[in-house]
């Protein structure tokens, strides 16, 4: 039995070694080439020679993908200009080479600071290549899974993928728990209280919200066996994104506001969903919670 | 941030590898990248650190690295975010060892 390996505890380009095939990663705009960020030195800020990201070719199950890792060790995986025109090069570079996937092993808190619009900038061009790329009949697959989560831009951007995968450990919202709790008070959302804030954003509330696909154990082989999965499910079919599926998208999401809007924990809305025993199940090994939630998830 | 750099002679160990680059800019860590390069013979290490004024540890360190590895030929660059000497010189064996295949 192969030994089991944390995809949260893994850097970035740990990740990349581990979950495509060994060897296979072929990175573009290497840290040799050091093309950092113009921002970050005019601040007197540590620059990284990859600016936070890793793109590159890879190969999964022996199908070359195009793939990009975020560390979320450099300033959580922020976007800044240098870091987004990366992922839109890669994206790009993906429909002009007609690859079969392009996978994203995203972790970031959304758009840099420090860089202000240049970085809010960057990150509204990922999200447009990436539908671009859809659009050009390149899915795009999402692997959410590190410490930092997919926030802000990032958790948008991720929302427009194909396919998002899971680890309950993994996180995607919007508005992160501080920002939350700044701009509305600790009685909406207390950012210290960790359970609440996995209940609210982690991977099961979000499988059974209907906001990702997949959901793994925190492992890199199923990540790497979901990931492969969903590059073989979009063989030959359309990738890209539909008015009907935005409509279903926008239905989804006014269904959820109607029936859950007035409700404050993720544990009132599973009870609400009628899965049972809710409160246990932030204890639930994956296998026995995607048992549990499979006639009751939203978006199945 | 501090920009410091040391040049070392008589080194006697070339490494053949492409770069490669080991560490993540983070809080008390540092990213090593090791490039073969033609530096007649030297290795050059330049670093830009978020600690300033601590060039005399950085000196030690770097020399004591130079002993271990005799590094001929070598460009070494750091980016480091206020890493302590025992994991600056943890992370620069590492990216040897990587260069070398042993790591």
């Amino acid at each position: 039995m192969k030994r089991h390996v944390s995809y949260q505890e893994a850097s970035a380009r740990e990740r990349l070694q581990q979950l495509f095939d060994p060897r296979s990663f072929e990175e573009f705009l290497p840290p040799s080439a050091r093309v950092i960020s113009p921002h970050l030195a005019q601040l007197n800020a540590p620059v990284a020679f990859d600016d936070g990201v890793a793109v590159g070719r890879a190969q999964l199950g022996g199908v070359t993908v195009y793939a990009a890792a975020q560390e979320g060790g450099f300033m959580g995986g922020a976007v800044g200009e240098v870091h987004g025109a990366k992922l839109v090069g890669l994206l790009r570079r993906a429909v002009a080479d007609k690859v079969a996937a392009v996978v994203l092993l995203v972790e970031s808190g959304g758009v840099r600071l420090h860089e202000a619009n240049a970085g809010l900038i960057a990150v509204s061009e990922v999200m447009r290549a990436l539908l671009d790329a859809r659009a050009a009949g390149v899915p795009v697959i999402v692997l959410v899974g590190g410490s930092n989560g997919a926030f802000g831009g990032m958790g948008i951007v991720t929302r427009c993928a194909n396919v998002v995968v899971m680890s309950e450990e993994g996180r995607l919202a919007m508005s992160g728990p501080e920002v939350i709790e700044t701009a509305n008070g600790v009685e909406e959302f207390d950012s210290r209280d960790r359970a609440l804030v996995w209940r609210s954003t982690g991977g099961k509330h979000r499988y059974l919200m209907g906001d990702c696909q997949r959901i793994v154990a925190d492992d890199m082989q199923a990540f790497r066996n979901a990931a492969q999965e969903a590059v073989a499910a979009y063989a030959g079919q359309p990738a890209e994104l539909t008015l009907e599926a935005l409509e279903a998208e926008q239905q989804m999401l006014d269904d959820r506001l109607t029936r859950f809007g007035t409700l404050p924990d993720p544990i009132d809305i599973w009870t609400a969903m009628q899965m049972p025993d809710a409160a246990n199940i932030p204890m639930l090994d994956v296998d026995s919670f995607i048992a549990a939630a499979a006639s009751h998830r939203q978006g199945a | 941030m501090e920009t410091l750099n040391y040049r070392f002679e008589q080194g006697t160990r070339r490494l053949t590898a492409p770069p490669e680059v080991v560490g993540v800019v983070g809080s008390g860590n540092l990213e090593v990248l090791i490039e073969p390069a033609q530096l007649d013979g030297a290795c050059t290490i330049e670093i830009t650190t978020a600690a300033v004024g601590f060039g005399p540890i950085w000196e030690a360190v770097m020399r004591d690295f130079h002993q271990r590895w005799l590094l001929a030929d070598t460009r070494i660059s750091i980016n480091d975010m206020g890493a302590t000497p025992a994991v600056v010189s943890l992370r620069m064996d590492q990216a040897v060892q990587t260069m070398l295949g042993d790591a």
